[in-house]
C-alpha cells in the first residue's frame, strides 16, 4: 500500500523556529531611556573634561606653538617662554620610581594574600588594602613631607655614595667623603616624592593583580601540586603566567595613577625647572603640582597656559590607562572577567 | 596467573637483585595481558593516624625563631662591633638579609632545593605583605600623633579660625568650619553620584549594546583620572565659562566626578553577583525588566551597593585638589553652597600645614586625624554592610518577607470567595 504524501503538507509539518520578538512595554521603553541617558551622561563627562580643557588650552597653545610648548622646560608665562618638558620629564620620573617600588610590594602582597594567606585572615588583608586605597592623598603627603622627608636622607646618602656611578643615584653638589654635608641636598627630591606616590599607587596594582590570580583555574593549580609542584613552584609555571594580563594591565593602571597624583607630590617636593635624570638630588616638579600651585595667579593667558599643561596630562594618562584597561582584556585571566 | 607480591617478599628481592626482580615483573606483564597487578602496600598496624595537612609544622616555626634570633644576634655584632654601620634602615635590611640566609641554610639540612627556594619565597611574600602594612600602619600612627595636642580640645571642633592668628596657641580656633563645608559637599556629591552612579551600572548590567561596553571602558578610564583635572575642568566649564563662583556646589560637582566612577565600578561588579535565576524568575512571572530592576535586582544587591557607594565617599571625601581648585579658601564658617569660599577638611589639612608656625602644623595635622578617623569609620561601615553576600537577609528583612508573602497567600486565597458572593 502506497500513500501520496503532498509535499506542502510535510513543509508544514516540519515544526519551523519560532520568531522571537522582544517587544518592550511602556514601562520598559521609559526605563531603558531613563539608564541609557545615564549611561550618555557619565560619556559626555568624561568627554566634557577633554574638550573644555582643549577649548580653555587653544589661547596658550596658539601663541607659543605646540612644539615650542612640548621643548620648553621654564615656565615663565608672562614673558612668553613656557613649556611643559620639565614638568613632564619630572611627572615620568617620579612615577617610573613609584612603580618601581610598588611593584614587587604589590606583587607580593597580592600573591600572599591569594596563595599564602589563611582562609581568616584574607578577607581582614582584602580590607586592609581597600583601606590603603582610601586613605586621602594629604595624608600621605603629610606623612612624606614632615616624616619620611628626614629618614630617607640615610638610604639617599647611602645610594650616591655606593651607586653614585649610576647617573641616576649621582648627586650634584654632594660630597659624600665630607661629614659635614648638609641633608638639604637630599631633600624633596623625586625619589622621596616617588616613594610616597608608591604608596598610593601600590593598593591600586594589589587590587588588579589579586583579582586576576584568584582566577586561576583550580584544576590547573591542582594539577601543578598533584605532579610534585611546591608552592612557589605553582606560583612560578601556574598563577604568574596566567596572571600576566593582569600584573602589566594592574602596574599600567598604577602608572596612570601615579602620573596624576597631586597633594602628596605638591606636599614633598620644592618646585625646579631645570632637567636632571639625579632622582636624588633636591627640587623636582610635576604637571598636577604645577597647576596646583599655580591656579590662582595671573592672568587669563597664564591660565590658559596651566590648561594646555592639564591637557598634556590628560592625553598621557588616557594613552597608559587605555593601553592598560587592552593588556587586561587581551589576557587569558580577563577575558573571562570583563562579561 | 596472577602476581602476588607480599611487601616483605619486594623488600627483600629488590634490596638483593633489584635488575632480576623489574626483568621478572616485564616478563609477567607480558604474560598476561588482560590483568592488572596492583602492587599491596604495607599495612599500617593500628588505627590510622590523621594527616597534617598544615603546612607550618613545628620545625618550620623552630627554624623561623632560629633564623630570627641569629640574624638580630649578627647585625648587632655587625653595628655594634666590627663595622661602623648605623641608622635604622640600613639595621633591618641587614638582619633582614641575614634572616633569609639562615633560615635558608636550616632549611636546606633537611630539604631538598625546590623545597628551599619554595621556603625563602614564602618569607618574602609575607615580608613584602608586611612591608605594605607596616608602611600604612606607619601613616595612620604618624597622622594622629603629630595631631594629639589638638584633636582632644573641645574647641577644635566646636570653633572656626576665623579669630584666630597663626601664633594663637591649641586653646583657641578649631576646623568647625571645615568639617561643615565636608559634610555639606559630600552631601551634595551624594545627590548627585547615587542615582546617576547607580542608574548607570544598572545600565551596564541590563543593556546589551556595543554604547555599553563602550561606557565601561570609558568609566574604568575615569577611575584613573587625575583628580587635579577634574578640578580643572569644572574650573574652566562652571566658573570660566559659565561664570559661577568659587563655591561648595562648584567643588561638589568636581568630587562627584571623582566619586562617580568608583561608585559605578563596584555597583557593576556587585550587580553582576546577582544569581542569573533570580531574573529569570522574575521575568518567568511575567514581570516587565525594570519591575525586576526594582523588585529582585537592586534589593538582592543592596548591601553590595551600600557598600560601592561608601567606598565612593571614602574616596571623595579625602580628594584636596579638586577642591582646592574650585571652592577657593576661607576660615571662616559657610553654610551656603552656592555663595561664597567653602573649606573641606583636606584642603584645611593641606593648606595649614603650608605655614611655618608649629601651632598651625599641629592644626594641620589634626584636620588630617579628623579626615582619617571618618575615612576609617565609613570603612568599618562598608566593611558591616559588606560582609554579607548578595540575597543574604538580615532578621529583619526575612521577617518582613515573610509577612509580606503571608499577605500575598491571604489576599490569593480571598479573591475567588469574593468572586463568588
Amino acid at each position: 500500500v502506497t500513500t501520496t504524501v503532498d509535499a506542502s503538507t510535510v513543509e508544514a509539518a516540519t515544526p519551523t523556529p519560532r520568531r522571537l520578538f522582544n517587544r518592550r512595554s511602556g514601562g520598559d521603553r521609559a526605563f531603558f531611556a531613563g539608564i541609557s541617558m545615564s549611561g550618555v551622561f557619565v560619556l559626555v563627562i568624561m568627554l566634557g573634561v577633554g574638550v573644555f580643557l582643549a577649548i580653555k588650552a587653544t589661547d596658550a597653545l596658539g601663541k607659543t606653538g605646540i612644539w615650542s610648548f612640548l621643548t620648553t622646560s621654564q615656565w615663565e608665562v608672562g614673558r612668553g617662554r613656557f613649556g611643559i618638558a620639565a614638568v613632564v620629564v619630572f611627572t615620568v620620573l617620579i612615577s617610573l620610581v613609584a612603580v618601581s617600588i610598588a611593584i614587587p610590594v604589590s606583587m607580593g602582597t597580592a600573591l600572599f594574600i591569594t596563595e599564602v594567606a589563611p582562609g581568616w585572615m584574607r578577607s581582614t588583608l582584602i580590607a586592609l588594602v581597600d583601606l590603603m586605597a582610601a586613605v586621602p592623598s594629604v595624608v600621605y603627603g603629610l606623612w612624606g613631607g614632615k616624616l619620611l622627608q628626614g629618614q630617607i636622607v640615610p638610604l639617599s646618602r647611602w645610594l650616591n655614595t655606593w651607586l653614585g656611578w649610576i647617573p641616576f643615584f649621582d648627586v650634584s653638589g654632594a660630597d659624600p667623603n665630607s661629614p659635614l654635608a648638609s641633608a638639604s641636598v637630599y631633600t624633596t627630591s623625586t625619589f622621596i616624592a616617588g616613594i610616597v606616590v608608591a604608596m598610593m599607587v601600590m593598593p591600586i596594582q594589589c587590587v588588579v593583580m589579586r583579582e586576576v590570580f584568584s582566577q586561576v583555574p583550580l584544576g590547573e593549580r591542582e594539577g601543578a601540586f598533584a605532579l610534585g609542584s611546591t608552592r612557589w613552584g605553582q606560583i612560578r609555571v601556574v598563577t604568574l603566567p596566567f596572571g600576566r594580563g593582569g600584573i602589566i594591565g594592574g602596574t599600567m593602571l598604577g602608572l596612570g595613577r601615579a602620573l596624576g597624583e597631586t597633594i602628596a607630590v605638591v606636599l614633598v617636593i620644592s618646585p625646579r625647572f631645570n632637567i636632571t635624570p639625579h632622582i636624588l638630588e633636591a627640587g623636582s616638579n610635576s604637571v598636577s603640582a604645577l597647576i596646583a600651585l599655580h591656579y590662582n595667579e595671573g592672568s587669563e593667558f597664564e591660565i590658559s597656559a596651566l590648561f594646555a599643561a592639564g591637557l598634556a596630562l590628560f592625553a598621557l594618562t588616557l594613552v597608559v590607562n587605555f593601553t592598560a584597561s587592552w593588556f587586561v582584556s587581551r589576557s587569558r585571566s580577563g577575558a573571562s572577567s570583563e562579561a | 596467573m596472577t602476581l602476588q607480591l607480599t611487601p616483605g617478599e619486594v623488600h627483600e628481592t629488590t634490596s638483593v637483585q633489584p635488575q632480576a626482580v623489574a626483568s621478572d615483573l616485564f616478563r609477567a606483564a607480558d604474560r598476561n595481558d588482560n590483568e592488572t597487578t596492583i602492587p599491596q602496600r604495607p599495612q599500617r598496624a593500628g588505627p590510622q593516624q590523621r594527616r597534617r595537612t598544615g603546612t607550618l609544622s613545628r620545625q618550620d616555626a623552630m627554624y623561623m625563631v632560629g633564623a630570627g634570633v641569629s640574624a638580630l644576634a649578627t647585625t648587632m655584632l655587625i653595628f655594634g662591633r666590627l663595622t661602623p654601620l648605623s641608622g635604622k634602615l640600613g639595621f633591618i635590611v641587614v638582619a633582614f638579609v641575614i634572616y633569609l640566609i639562615v633560615y635558608a641554610v636550616l632549611v636546606s639540612l633537611t630539604e631538598n632545593r625546590p623545597a628551599v627556594v619554595d621556603r625563602v619565597m614564602t618569607v618574602l611574600l609575607a615580608s613584602a605583605a608586611a612591608a605594605a602594612f607596616f608602611a600604612l600602619a606607619s601613616v595612620i600612627f604618624f597622622t594622629f600623633y603629630r595631631g594629639r595636642q589638638a584633636i582632644l580640645r573641645s574647641n577644635t571642633y566646636l570653633e572656626d579660625l576665623s579669630k584666630t592668628g597663626p601664633l594663637d596657641g591649641l586653646d583657641q580656633g578649631g576646623i568647625k568650619h571645615a568639617i561643615v563645608g565636608t559634610l555639606i559637599m559630600i552631601g551634595i556629591s551624594l545627590i548627585f553620584t547615587v542615582p546617576l552612579g547607580i542608574a548607570c551600572a544598572v545600565y551596564l548590567n541590563e543593556s546589551r549594546s556595543r554604547t555599553a561596553g563602550f561606557v565601561r571602558t570609558i568609566v574604568t578610564a575615569m577611575t584613573a583620572l587625575p583628580s587635579v583635572l577634574a578640578g580643572l575642568f569644572i574650573f574652566a566649564s562652571w566658573i570660566l565659562i559659565l561664570g559661577f563662583e568659587r563655591s561648595g556646589l562648584a567643588a561638589s560637582i568636581a568630587v562627584s566626578i571623582m566619586m562617580l566612577p568608583i561608585i559605578i565600578r563596584s555597583a557593576d561588579v556587585v550587580l553582576r553577583l546577582v544569581p542569573g535565576n533570580l531574573r529569570e524568575a522574575s521575568a518567568a512571572l511575567g514581570a516587565p525588566q525594570w519591575r525586576t530592576v526594582w523588585h529582585v535586582v537592586l534589593p538582592t544587591a543592596r548591601s553590595g551597593l551600600t557598600t560601592s557607594v561608601i567606598l565612593g565617599v571614602a574616596r571623595g571625601i579625602g580628594e584636596t585638589a579638586p577642591v582646592l581648585l574650585t571652592a577657593g579658601f576661607t576660615a571662616t564658617i559657610n553654610f551656603n553652597p552656592l555663595k561664597s569660599p567653602m573649606v573641606s577638611l583636606p584642603l584645611a589639612a593641606f593648606e595649614l600645614v603650608r605655614s611655618p608656625q608649629p601651632t598651625q602644623i599641629a592644626r594641620g595635622f589634626a584636620t588630617a586625624a579628623v579626615l582619617m578617623l571618618l575615612v576609617l569609620l565609613l570603612f568599618s561601615i562598608a566593611r558591616i554592610f559588606g560582609g554579607r553576600p548578595a540575597g543574604h537577609l538580615t532578621g529583619r528583612q526575612r521577617r518582613k518577607a515573610t509577612s509580606d508573602s503571608l499577605k500575598d497567600l491571604r489576599r490569593m486565597t480571598r479573591q475567588p470567595q469574593e468572586a463568588l458572593t
